[in-house]
């Protein structure tokens, strides 16, 4: 099946009720990706369809087809949301932040505590009270 | 992750018509699409059904319109489209209430509002609306087209007259005047199943549904008798509270859920004077 | 490169980038789900479904072709893991004590076949013991008794009772459990998700029957722990172990969030009893404490939590005739384990909403209560520890109060529904009394090619370990902190420097890491590490713990110095209550907190903004629903940790006033911040005027609150 992963067009083999996240993790080896819940609740595998943010563990992989995935590996490990992540603490065990940062994205540049608030709500941290996050989304 | 992959099947049809002919010729096919809920089986491994047909990318069922005077929603509005609709907003506002708490931004993009109805659950958001909206869910099989009042839809605990063969294509509103209301009350402030789901509309014989209060979402005629007589607040508390059935289940008590309905029915009516 | 001379910018103190920012940002590290192996099999347990009864029959209902599988009669030395008590099987034999409990292990290459693969267990179910209160088996029993309690009570005025209860807390790390084993060359190696190497080569050890080095245990990135990733880990290590071993191929163990939930630890529920007699002006005379501690069914930690709870229990404040008395109780419910606080935020709840209904009760300010009898310098505590400057009781509540603007607000929020309450609290850092002289933990700095390598056993599971350890070293070598760097904790490689738990990881290793830094310091003799390299190759400094002198503890009577440092701290919570709905809406949390010294003030205000945001959830939203012994809400779903939107501004204070014995006068921070948001919270609660004693205050829990207090002719106005 084809579809665009992090700006390349890729062919790739795998049941089509597979969830698109053991395919990026098993099929495509990007294990930025990460698998919280499975419940679509904490927001680890945050990912990026058509530059919309969804929960990985909750698409069947035959609905990528044709469309753009972005994952965490896709933004290059220099993008401003990154580096803010990193200046600002955004990180600490690191499970969430990919899911964190896909999240963010959408969010654009200089958000509004507000926005941040709403748009990241569907995201689960346990380290950082969020204070951090807020921080490093609102800088970016 | 409990659920097994391996031996499920997809079926993939390319246009509704094409979907409707597959579900006449084999029933146990399941439809699927935002799997917002379907997928949260999956994982825990509950997930009865072997074979799915997969709707995603029937664009035909993702239109918001103005259908004579009604407003119809198609089957596969996700959320943050309702969210976005300007024809939502000036018509049904308190839907977009109820989608923007829904979930986080991961859901509003993939839950769909038929998956909503089709998923049956008494704590699902959308529904007190469209109960409260008098909405009709429309469905449509490979022979013909029905309209079913949502108040009639549900015949008990995640139970409709939707048939084997049937889809959900569309929702139609009809157009009414009144101040409209909704709260839903859950376990925390975002992401959350409700305890108690209420959206009502200030008319002159008020409409009030509530979900999580019984099998299904409900519809209180006696309380909203009572309101349109002229009955004072208080009493159509009373009568609310002997109207609904809650339970006591692992989010909340039977005691709560039917003070919190109370409660919130006299705010709905001290918010809408 | 040349060697600069030049004197870098100290690294203690500032924001230096994390260690391991780079990595995580790009989701490039690796943890332990991330990682695979050739031939590879998956692993899975079978669990009890009773609490309580004995195995009459298994048997193995599906194709056997392509499994392994395991039960205790494939472990080759003892079916216990080691811990304090040998009381906990690996595998269960015969007796099942909790839901959940282990009795069988699966392997296949094919997670599908494996989770279709079908195991009957029959039983005979025996009535379960799940009331702590009711049970007839106490794993530990304690007291701590200073002065005489009788004679505090006749010296008081008034005499306050009360009962808090305290629920259930899941640490819901964002990654669950899981622990690859891959046997080699007639040993095994043990990777995964841990804070505690040590322990998981300890357990594994005794369970194998092996030496040492046969053993090998390597922590993977560990997407966070919050004390759940301290003993647990040892069992799921040892399961894969057991299949590694028999299939002589790697397993990969994994638990999905229901598996994580139902299985493994969670704090301690606890039920707090205190009799406090007072003088009229509010002074303390007398407080007895009786604390039941729900253990369930295993031994594991539950001495040590019951003990640092004990030793907490009477708050930061003087009073001359203290009695506690302790149990922790056996129940059949999956055993219950570390969590950040380690008891003390069970019973510092119970004090700190004690002292707000002895203020209520005296008809005095709750600050000037808490000003009365904080303690100060020159104070003892229960156990007969006399404080030192190091005290900061006092500083911290009088600028919490300050920053928060306290009594504007409560004259503000006065006959509405907002509320401001407040907690003081403290928190021990290291292990209690003679814990670290025994520990004699160990840490190494090694000089290579790159520069100067920390060998420790500390993790890092988010806390910034890597970082805080390397500006220490940097510091005291007098190198860059670009010079300094980290490695991955693998028991084959680092010394034991204890487990990565009880706030001890900066003050405890971290001075070690200091002294070793002195030395090598002191070896380099003027050259820089890489001139010494070049001139002479690699060197190796190992230090050991040193107990601080003077420093007197005594087990058997909880006499003496239970920690050589306390930090401090103070929270202020401002609350909303929606009277419809019964919801406690955080405002706002104010938190100043004295920890000796920042070394990183953004991982410090991590440290608190996250410990003060499971706090909130502790005491407002997350709730364990049991039902005959095991979880019923085990779904993200149903168990609900803050989202963005539960979670109120947090203000942060650190206050610096250092310790004598912490890295330059660091003392722990990880648990304090625990401790305070919970009884904070419902001390704002209270000034509404609802009479709340218990957490989580569910809003289900705080409607009975109302309903019991508009039931008495005394209560004040619920403006509801």
């Amino acid at each position: 099946m084809i579809f665009t992963l992090n700006a390349a067009t890729v062919d790739v083999d795998a049941h089509p009720m597979k969830r698109l996240l053991d395919v990026l993790r098993e099929e495509c080896g990007l294990t930025g990706t990460k698998e919280g819940c499975g419940e679509g609740e904490c927001g680890a595998c945050t990912v990026l369809i058509d530059d919309a943010a969804v929960c990985a563990c909750l698409v069947p992989f035959a609905q990528v087809r044709d469309a753009r995935v972005t994952t965490i590996e896709g933004l290059g490990g220099d993008h401003p949301l990154q580096r803010a992540f990193a200046e600002e603490g955004g990180a600490q065990c690191g499970i969430c932040t990919p899911g964190m940062i896909m999240a963010a994205l959408p969010l654009g540049e200089k958000p509004s505590l507000r926005k941040v608030r709403e748009g990241l709500a569907g995201n689960l941290c346990r380290c950082t009270g969020y204070e951090a996050i807020y921080r490093a989304v609102r800088k970016a | 992750m409990k659920g097994v992959i391996a031996g499920l099947e997809m079926r993939e049809p390319s246009s509704l018509d094409e979907a409707l002919s597959a579900m006449r010729n084999d029933p146990s096919l399941v439809p699927l699409a935002g799997c917002t809920d379907l997928y949260v089986a999956l994982n825990f491994g509950t997930l009865e059904s072997t074979r799915f047909l997969n709707l995603w990318s029937i664009d035909e069922l993702r239109v918001i319109e103005k259908s004579n005077d009604a407003l119809s929603i198609g089957a596969l509005t996700t959320y943050k489209s309702i969210i976005q609709s300007k024809l939502v907003r000036k018509r049904l506002p308190m839907l977009i209430s109820a989608a923007r708490e829904i979930g986080g931004a991961q859901i509003h993009n993939r839950g769909t509002l038929g998956g909503n109805i089709a998923n049956g659950s008494p704590a699902g958001d959308t529904l007190p609306v469209l109960a409260a909206a008098d909405a009709t869910v429309v469905m449509r099989s490979a022979d013909a087209e029905r309209r079913v009042p949502l108040t009639q839809f549900y015949t008990g605990y995640r139970k409709s007259v939707l048939r084997a063969d049937e889809l959900i294509v569309a929702v139609e509103i009809p157009s009414f005047s009144g101040k409209q209301w909704f709260r839903k009350v859950g376990t925390r402030a975002a992401q959350a199943i409700s305890k108690v789901v209420m959206a009502a509309v200030r008319s002159p014989r008020p409409r009030i549904a509530l979900g999580s209060v019984a099998p299904t979402v409900i519809r209180l005629p006696m309380t909203e008798g009572a309101l349109e007589e002229g009955a004072p607040i208080q009493e159509a508390q009373r009568i609310l509270m002997d109207e609904i059935s809650p339970i006591d289940d692992m989010r909340s008590t039977e005691e709560y859920r039917r003070r919190v309905a109370s409660n919130l029915l006299g705010r709905f009516w001290a918010e809408t004077e | 490169m040349h060697a600069s001379k030049i004197a870098s910018p100290l690294a203690v103190g500032r924001n230096v980038p994390r260690k391991d920012s780079a990595e995580k940002v790009a989701g490039a590290a690796k943890y332990v789900d991330d990682l695979v192996f050739p031939g590879m099999l998956y692993g899975r347990t079978i669990r009890s479904t009773i609490p309580r009864g004995r195995i009459a029959a298994t048997r193995l209902a599906f194709d056997q072709r392509g499994f392994v599988v395991a039960d205790y009669r494939d472990i080759p030395g003892r079916n216990v893991v080691a811990l304090i008590e040998d009381d906990q099987p690996f595998l269960a034999e015969r007796e099942i004590r909790h839901t959940a409990e282990p009795i069988l292990l699966l392997a296949h290459e094919s997670r599908d076949l494996l989770l279709r693969a079908h195991v009957e267990i029959g039983y005979e179910r025996e009535n379960p013991v799940l009331d702590p209160e009711s049970s007839p088996t106490a794993f530990k029993s304690l007291a701590i008794d200073k002065g005489e309690i009788e004679d505090g009570f006749s010296e008081a005025d008034i005499i306050i009772e009360g009962e808090y209860r305290t629920g259930h807390q899941e640490h819901i790390y964002i990654e669950t459990n899981g622990v690859i084993a891959v046997p080699q060359d007639g040993g095994i190696t043990l990777l995964g998700s841990m804070q505690c190497p040590f322990y998981v080569h300890k357990a594994l050890k005794s369970m194998l029957g092996w030496s040492d080095e046969r053993i090998r245990v390597v922590q993977t990135e560990t997407g966070g722990g919050f004390g759940g990733k301290e003993e647990y880990p040892s069992l799921i290590a040892g399961h894969a172990a057991l299949l590694a071993l028999k299939a002589n191929r790697p397993v990969k163990i994994v638990y999905d969030r229901a598996e994580d939930m139902i299985a493994t630890t969670k704090r301690h529920p606890a039920i707090v009893r205190h009799r406090t007699g007072v003088k009229r002006d509010g002074r303390l005379t007398a407080m007895d404490i009786d604390i039941v501690m729900d253990a369930g069914a295993y031994v594991t930690l539950s001495p040590v939590v019951l003990s640092r709870g004990a030793i907490h229990a009477a708050g930061p404040y003087r009073c001359d005739h203290v009695r506690v008395r302790g149990r922790a109780m056996m129940t059949n419910t999956p055993p219950n384990g570390a969590f950040r606080g380690f008891g003390a935020p069970q019973t510092q709840f119970a004090v700190e909403v004690h002292m707000e209904r002895i203020a209520e009760t005296l008809g005095i300010d709750p600050v000037k209560l808490r000003e009365t009898n904080a303690f100060r310098p020159g104070d003892t505590t229960s156990t007969g520890q006399i404080l030192g400057e190091d005290c900061s009781a006092l500083d911290v509540l009088r600028r919490a109060v300050r920053r928060s603007g306290f009594r504007t607000r409560q004259r503000r929020y006065a006959g509405t529904n907002r509320g401001i309450g407040l907690a003081l609290f403290y928190h021990g850092s290291g292990f209690t009394g003679g814990g670290e002289v025994r520990l004699a933990s160990k840490a190494s700095l090694g000089l290579t090619e790159r520069g100067v390598q920390i060998l420790v056993a500390s993790t890092e599971i988010g806390q910034g370990t890597r970082t805080m350890h390397a500006q220490i070293v940097a510091d005291a070598l007098g190198v860059p902190f670009d010079d300094v760097y980290p490695v991955q904790p693998d028991t084959s490689n680092v010394p034991d420097s204890g487990p990565t738990v009880a706030s001890r990881t900066c003050m405890v290793v971290g001075r070690i890491l200091q002294q070793c830094a002195e030395e090598m310091k002191t070896r380099l003799g003027g050259m820089t590490p890489r001139e010494f390299f070049a001139a002479h190759g690699p060197m190796i400094v190992t230090s050991e713990y040193e107990g601080p002198s003077g420093i007197k503890w005594d087990d058997s009577t909880y006499r003496g110095d239970a920690y050589s440092t306390y930090a401090w701290a103070c929270d202020v919570a401002e609350v909303e209550i929606n009277p419809d709905t019964f919801e406690v809406r955080p405002l706002k949390l104010t938190c100043v907190h004295d920890i000796g010294k920042a070394i990183h003030p953004v991982l410090v205000a991590g440290q608190i903004e996250g410990g003060t945001a499971q706090g909130i959830g502790y005491a407002l939203i997350e709730q364990v629903v049991m039902r005959e012994g095991s979880m019923a809400n085990a779904q993200l779903t149903n168990y609900t940790i803050p989202t963005t939107l539960d979670t109120p501004p947090i203000d942060v204070v650190i206050v610096e006033n250092p310790s004598r014995y912490g890295p330059h006068g660091a003392k722990g921070v990880g648990e304090l911040p625990i401790d305070g948001p919970a009884p904070a919270i419902v001390n704002a609660v209270r000034s509404i005027g609802i009479d709340l004693r218990e957490i989580p205050a569910v809003p289900e829990i705080v409607m009975k609150a109302i309903d019991l207090g508009k039931g008495k002719t005394d209560a004040r106005h619920v403006p509801l």
